[in-house]
């Protein structure tokens, strides 16, 4: 069995988000860079599963620029086999996206394709339903726990009323809630090797696909920040204020 | 237990201007040699603040071609100020009469962050293997006690120290040579410094916090290339310190404050001085109307000539900041720490090929530019232990008169921590809330850094005595750890009555301050889990 798993090159969580000042975009020089959180917990998963002997290979693909490469590498170095960078430059859309890894799974016919649940920068949480619809296959979204069977997995989906289990037969989607597992560390010695795993470059337009965004961003603002809070001496005043100020009753 | 180890002819640990350019110079003169450089940040530079206004003289020696490699060192210096603060007034003083150590014509207004970045991608490119996210955190030594190389952090360890599910022990590096560049006072380099006696027949070392902050502020209030150091207010006269306002691209400007820690009142502030001295109208005037996009702060070695340790021991040298090469008078330490850095290279090759001792450096070191450099500014930084207005006409006789040849030496007395006079004998500061536009707090202030420590991860401040900071410092001192540190770690909270000291650890931004300042020397910083602390971008 093999699985393909998604990654995507995002700025670092911890990091303090800056909108340029011609809100044209956020500021990404010089900020640090990481995998999107739940792809980690993606590729954890995938090598777990192999490390179960269920699956016989792990390969982790990302779309996005040259130095998406970094990505690859860093899941190749908690254990995936080898690597695929699709190298597309600006803005790269979720359905753009998710055509690329058609033809990708086209080529590499995996079993199974993982990745994160969202990407913690667009917050789209689009790839994984537009490629099971692209693939026509059966999709398992916010997994929080995975089980593999024969031909099939069980998958404990995070949903708004609580757990859902669900039965999806393979070939199969499954986008990784972050509950799913703790990601475990990348050794020295597993990074050296990392640096000797094949990863092949792929241009997105060599594949044939538009990557052109289909929306148009007119500006980006930060939110409006938070006023400060007042003490109100009686309900009465309270009321006053949320009917005439806050306008919400 | 038994750890995996990996084999290097050099292991450099810490990823800055030093380390970095050990790491280039080795590769440079044997390309063959395998050289790796361990780094505690998360990446490159994410660990780095300096100024900077840049001198290039070593860099000029180390990559001769660095215009034409697209480094990050863009912003030449177009004009100088020097301003004496009073409360509300300020006294320009005619550049002409500075020493020529604080003539900066020459010089580029800089992020030294970006400028590690660069570096590091130079020192790839030769085949340096660098590891960012490993923090080395233990000193290996051979039988004959020389020293062996460093072992990394254990990562996934809990807060009891229990092994959790995605526990990865620490590897073993083992280097012919080790070079230690974790920059001012490193947690191994203190180690060491102590274990050969590197520091006998030296002065104490001295030490300064820095802060600094990124705005971006209005076009008209914009000068690139400007460059403005104050002193004076809101310091008293006995209190070493001053600013920094560096004009750099892109409408940003880099404001800073150093304060010498051997201050004495411990109701002193270092980081409410900061705040304090942005509302100056001078200072205010910059900034009004822009926004601070980052905040740091670092300690920095501000005890030059008299206080630099041997830098070479059985096995391993120790340079830059880790050694303490700042010039201070010069307000610059990155030239002459990528300086030795490179003489640690040469003293490495002739070792490694030659056999000949690793206290060649001291030779070498003595025959540089960077010896004669520290040499001359040594008197500057003790004259200000009489007073900044002492301080100021020595500096003039010393430095423009006699160019730094004056034939005496003057010593540092006290090292930082023990400089503090009792709470109840010195007077209280009251120190405005800060307004939440030009002056902020110090919680507001860390959010900027992107600091963070995996959770539930053991406490990387440690002290020696935990009952000491309330039986005693408070006592004595009213816990000052509660205002040298610029993160807020510290705090004394009051439980039903009862005093107790709260460690913050996860807001450490790895200034180090703690370690130097503490009276008693009570606290220890060690390295926390890989990867955390600040995430600085360009500071």
């Amino acid at each position: 069995m093999k699985i393909l798993v998604a990654v995507k090159r995002v700025i670092d969580y911890n990091v303090q988000i800056r909108v340029k000042e011609d809100n044209s975009g956020i500021v990404t020089d010089n900020v640090k860079m990481s995998t999107n959180p739940p792809d980690d917990n993606a590729i954890e998963e995938a090598v777990k599963i192999k490390e179960s002997g269920k699956a016989t290979e792990v390969v982790a693909v990302s779309v996005g620029e040259e130095k998406a490469q970094e990505t690859v590498r860093k899941a190749l170095a908690v254990g995936a086999d080898r690597g695929i960078l699709v190298k597309a430059d600006g803005v790269i859309e979720p359905l753009a996206v998710s055509k690329i890894l058609q033809k990708i799974v086209d080529k590499e016919k995996p079993d199974l394709v993982f990745m994160g649940k969202q990407a913690i920068d667009d917050d789209c949480n689009q790839t994984g339903q537009m490629l099971a619809a692209l693939l026509s296959w059966p999709q398992a979204t916010f997994a929080s726990k995975i089980e593999v069977k024969e031909k099939s997995l069980e998958v404990t989906r995070e949903v708004d009323e609580g757990l859902e289990t669900i039965e999806v037969q393979m070939p199969s989607i499954v986008t990784c809630d972050l509950r799913l597992n703790e990601p475990r560390y990348a050794s020295l010695p597993n990074i050296m090797k990392a640096k000797k795993k094949p990863i092949e470059q792929i241009n997105a337009s060599d594949l044939g696909i538009d990557t052109k965004p289909r929306i148009e961003q007119i500006k980006v603002e930060e939110p409006p920040k938070r006023k400060a809070g007042i003490k109100v001496a009686s309900v009465e005043e309270l009321v006053q204020k949320l009917k005439n100020e806050a306008k919400v009753i | 237990m038994s750890r995996e180890t990996m084999e290097y002819d050099v292991v450099i640990v810490g990823g800055g201007p030093s380390g970095l350019s050990t790491a280039i110079k080795l590769k440079q003169l044997d390309a063959n040699l395998s050289v790796c450089v361990l780094e505690k940040a998360s990446e490159i530079g994410a660990h780095i603040l300096s100024g900077n206004v840049f001198e290039t003289r070593a860099l000029d020696e180390l990559i001769p071609n660095w215009k034409e490699l697209n480094s990050p060192i863009k912003t030449k210096v177009s004009k100088e100020k020097f301003l004496f603060l009073g409360k509300t007034r300020s006294i320009s003083w005619p550049t002409w009469l500075l020493p020529s150590v604080q003539q900066n014509h020459k010089n580029y207004i800089i992020s030294l962050a970006n400028l590690c970045r660069w570096l590091a991608e130079q020192a790839e490119t030769l085949g340096v293997e660098i590891f960012p996210g490993f923090p080395a955190s233990e000193i290996l030594y051979n039988e004959d006690s020389s020293v062996k190389g460093v072992a990394t952090q254990d990562m996934g360890v809990d807060k009891e120290g229990n092994k959790k599910d995605s526990f990865e022990p620490g590897i073993e590096l083992h280097g012919k040579v080790t070079v230690f560049a974790e920059g001012c006072r490193g947690h191994l380099g203190k180690e060491l410094i102590q274990k050969y006696d590197l520091s006998k027949g030296k002065d104490p070392q001295q030490y300064g916090i820095g802060f600094k902050e990124i705005w971006e502020v209005e076009d008209k209030n914009h000068q690139e290339g400007l460059v403005m150091h104050t002193a004076g207010w809101p310091l008293d006269n006995s209190t070493y310190g001053g600013s920094f306002i560096y004009h750099a691209e892109n409408k940003q400007v880099f404001l800073g404050y150093v304060i010498g820690l051997d201050y004495k009142n411990p109701h002193l502030s270092p980081f409410d001085e900061f705040q304090r001295f942005k509302t100056h109208p001078a200072i205010k005037k910059i900034i009004e109307g822009g926004k601070r996009i980052s905040y740091g702060a670092r300690a920095l070695i501000e005890g030059g000539f008299q206080s630099l340790p041997k830098m070479f021991m059985p096995g391993a040298l120790l340079v830059g900041c880790d050694a303490g090469t700042l010039n201070m008078p010069k307000i610059k330490g990155s030239h002459t720490a990528m300086k030795s850095g490179i003489i640690a290279a040469e003293t490495i090759i002739e070792n490694l090929k030659e056999k000949k001792d690793l206290s060649v450096f001291e030779e070498k070191f003595k025959k540089s530019w960077l010896y004669e450099e520290l040499f001359r500014a040594r008197n500057v930084k003790p004259s200000f232990s009489w007073g900044l207005i002492l301080g100021i006409i020595f500096t003039g006789i010393d430095q423009i008169l006699f160019r730094g040849r004056l034939p005496f030496t003057l010593k540092h007395n006290h090292a930082d921590h023990e400089t503090l006079k009792p709470a109840n004998e010195m007077p209280k500061i009251d120190y405005p809330k800060p307004d939440n536009i030009i002056t902020f707090d110090k919680t507001t202030s860390v959010y900027l850094t992107g600091t963070n420590h995996a959770d539930n991860q053991p406490v990387h401040l440690k002290l020696k005595d935990p009952k000491l900071p309330i039986n005693y410092t408070l006592e004595k001192f009213d816990e000052p750890a509660q205002r040298y540190c610029p993160a807020g770690v510290y705090e004394v909270q009051k439980e039903n009555d009862i005093n107790k000291f709260v460690i913050n650890s996860q807001n450490c931004i790895h200034c180090k301050t703690c370690d130097i300042k503490e009276p008693s020397q009570n606290i220890t910083w060690v390295t926390p889990e890989g990867g955390g602390g600040p995430k600085y971008g360009n500071m």
